[in-house]
């Protein structure tokens, strides 16, 4: 920090000699300090999540994703690609499918949070979570997490007419392993 | 990731003050927070606007009034749109993931930057991102790129399926400038052509704000499609698509819309197929000559002429949809 201190110091008090500059040249420095010198920022938020509050520091550039499996451990809901494009970290955000790793977790703030933890009732597992084990609906099990949240989702807005409508609305979560079949045919039991 | 302050504007008036040259507004953050991760936008600050824009659709004499805020699910699922402007439904539904959908705005929708290989690997040259750097996609890898309103400087296109439902249902933009000042922009001047600047996207004044999308009313409830061609069957960006919408009396056209995605910098609007087809019959015949004419107008570049049959094919497939569609 010294080093910065210094510069700043010696910068800003040879800005205030040299009145005479043109705005410009000021507006330029001004641009410099504020793209170099823009420090992390800690916010504290409250999460709800699972039905439980959260109180915690977080860096303003943390997803939901990063606090869920690194400050809170919970671990279930996975980082596949972090770009949006697999689905591995959907969870429910106010009762809806969302991808918790573009969401920033200042943001989540306020909002009724599910997870992959949440959706047992103690030791009694979600039906999606029983018929995923009954229909085979995965393979290696690492997109599971989202693809349940998802399948959940399916069926409660009722998008299982066929599984040409189970298949496009559950486009949004990839399996590796290609465990396609189960996943359909645990959300179509679960339908009926 | 760099480091950025973030706030949370509980007015427009304040967001609209609190913006300078290195922030950026958030919405659903599915297009700015993967930008900001890959290090291809930087700000230093981010004015999180969901509890300061509208987030309702409401219904006027003349049309409806879509809020910047409104989620891009919300849009498609909505009762009134899916009577009238069903359309713009079907478009949405096209894009992306429910899970997507459910976060993306209306707003941020219609400024989503490009998917172009190029944009998104700093290792490579991109005008878009850093003009004067060369257009990699020129003479590379532009399979996905533009077949017609390119420059030299930029090949890449708009990725939105929503935008193109709007650009063939003449919308209009609502937007609040940096100075309070509001101003309406008809939707096809909002996106523009690369010319010799393309790190601009559209014609969006600097750190103006969106406040909703406004949509007329017509008659194309009864005809319309929108035809979405892409490498696999859901959840992929268009190589072509087509918004296809015919007001009939009887077998005649009375008027005819037609726009597509992924083959331009914008949206974009085939006039004069459309002029064409006004006061024709609704035949195969009429349908193939609509294609060819906009067809006529096409260059591939090097390595995506598939695109022009694919669009020929993609008009006339969803003209003849069009018939038969039922809302
Ligand atoms: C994997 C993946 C696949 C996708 N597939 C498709 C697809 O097939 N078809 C498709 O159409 N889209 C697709 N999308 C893109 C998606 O539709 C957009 O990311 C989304 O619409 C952007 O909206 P947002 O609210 O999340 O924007 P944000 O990410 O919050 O913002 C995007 C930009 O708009 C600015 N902004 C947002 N709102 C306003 C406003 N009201 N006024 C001024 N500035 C504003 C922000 O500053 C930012 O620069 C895909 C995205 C992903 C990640
Ligand atoms: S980790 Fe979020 S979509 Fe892949
Ligand atoms: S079960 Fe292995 S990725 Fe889906």
């Amino acid at each position: 920090m010294s080093m910065s201190r210094r510069f700043f110091l010696k910068s800003s008090s040879a800005l205030a000699a040299l009145s005479f500059i043109p705005n410009s040249v000021k507006a330029f420095y001004q641009d410099v300090k504020e793209k170099f010198f823009v420090k992390k920022q800690m916010i504290p938020i409250q999460l709800e999540i699972n039905k439980k509050q959260y109180s915690l520091t977080v860096d303003s550039r943390a997803t939901l994703l990063d606090v869920l499996r690194e400050e809170l451990n919970l671990t279930g809901s996975k980082k596949g690609c972090d770009h949006g494009q697999c689905g591995a970290c959907t969870v429910h955000i106010n009762g809806e499918q969302a991808l918790s790793c573009l969401t920033l977790a200042a943001m989540a703030q306020g909002k009724a949070i599910t997870t992959i933890e949440g959706l047992a009732d103690g030791d009694n597992l979600h039906p999606m979570q029983e018929a995923f084990i009954e229909n085979d609906g995965f393979q290696c099990g690492y997109c599971t997490s989202g693809q349940i949240m998802s399948a959940v989702a399916c069926v409660n807005e009722g998008h299982t007419g066929s599984v040409e409508e189970i298949k496009e609305y559950m486009s949004g979560n990839l399996c590796r392993c290609g465990a396609y079949n189960g996943i359909t045919e645990a959300i179509q039991q679960v339908a009926k | 990731m760099k480091p950025f302050e973030y706030t949370k504007p509980k007015t427009v008036r304040e967001a609209l003050s609190s913006a300078t040259r290195h922030s950026h507004y958030i919405a659903g953050g599915t297009n700015l927070v993967d930008l900001m991760k890959k290090e291809i936008d930087e700000p230093d600050k981010l004015l999180d606007i969901t509890n300061t824009l509208p987030d309702q659709i409401e219904v006027k004499d003349n049309g409806v009034v879509i809020g910047a805020m409104v989620r891009n699910t919300a849009i498609a699922v909505n009762k009134i749109i899916l009577e009238s402007w069903p359309l713009l439904s079907k478009a949405i539904l096209k894009g992306a993931s429910p899970q997507i959908r459910n976060m993306a705005s209306a707003g941020g929708n219609l400024l989503q930057r490009t998917r172009c290989p190029y944009f998104y690997d700093l290792t490579l040259p991109c005008n878009k991102r850093k003009n004067g750097s060369g257009c990699g996609a020129l003479k590379g890898n532009n399979r996905m790129g533009a077949i017609i309103g390119y420059s030299d400087a930029c090949v890449a296109v708009h990725p939105s399926d929503m935008c193109v439902a709007l650009a063939a249902l003449d919308a209009k933009v609502n937007i609040q400038k940096a100075d309070g000042s509001e101003e309406t922009m008809n939707f096809l001047d909002f996106h523009r052509l690369p010319g010799t600047n393309p790190e601009k996207d559209n014609n969006l004044p600097e750190n103006a704000l969106i406040t909703s999308i406004f949509v007329p009313k017509n008659n194309f409830s009864k005809h319309f499609e929108y035809l979405k061609l892409r490498d696999r069957e859901s959840y992929a960006f268009a190589l072509v698509s087509v918004a296809a919408a015919l007001d009939m009396d009887g077998n005649q056209i009375s008027e005819a819309r037609l726009a597509s995605g992924g083959v331009a910098h914008k949206p974009w609007r085939w006039t004069k197929a459309e002029d064409f087809l006004k006061g024709k019959q609704a035949t195969a015949e009429n349908f193939a000559e609509a294609a060819r004419i906009a067809a006529e107008d096409t260059a591939p570049l090097s390595t995506n002429a598939f695109k022009v049959p694919l669009l020929k094919g993609a008009i006339e497939t969803a003209l003849h949809t069009c018939l038969t569609n039922k809302a």
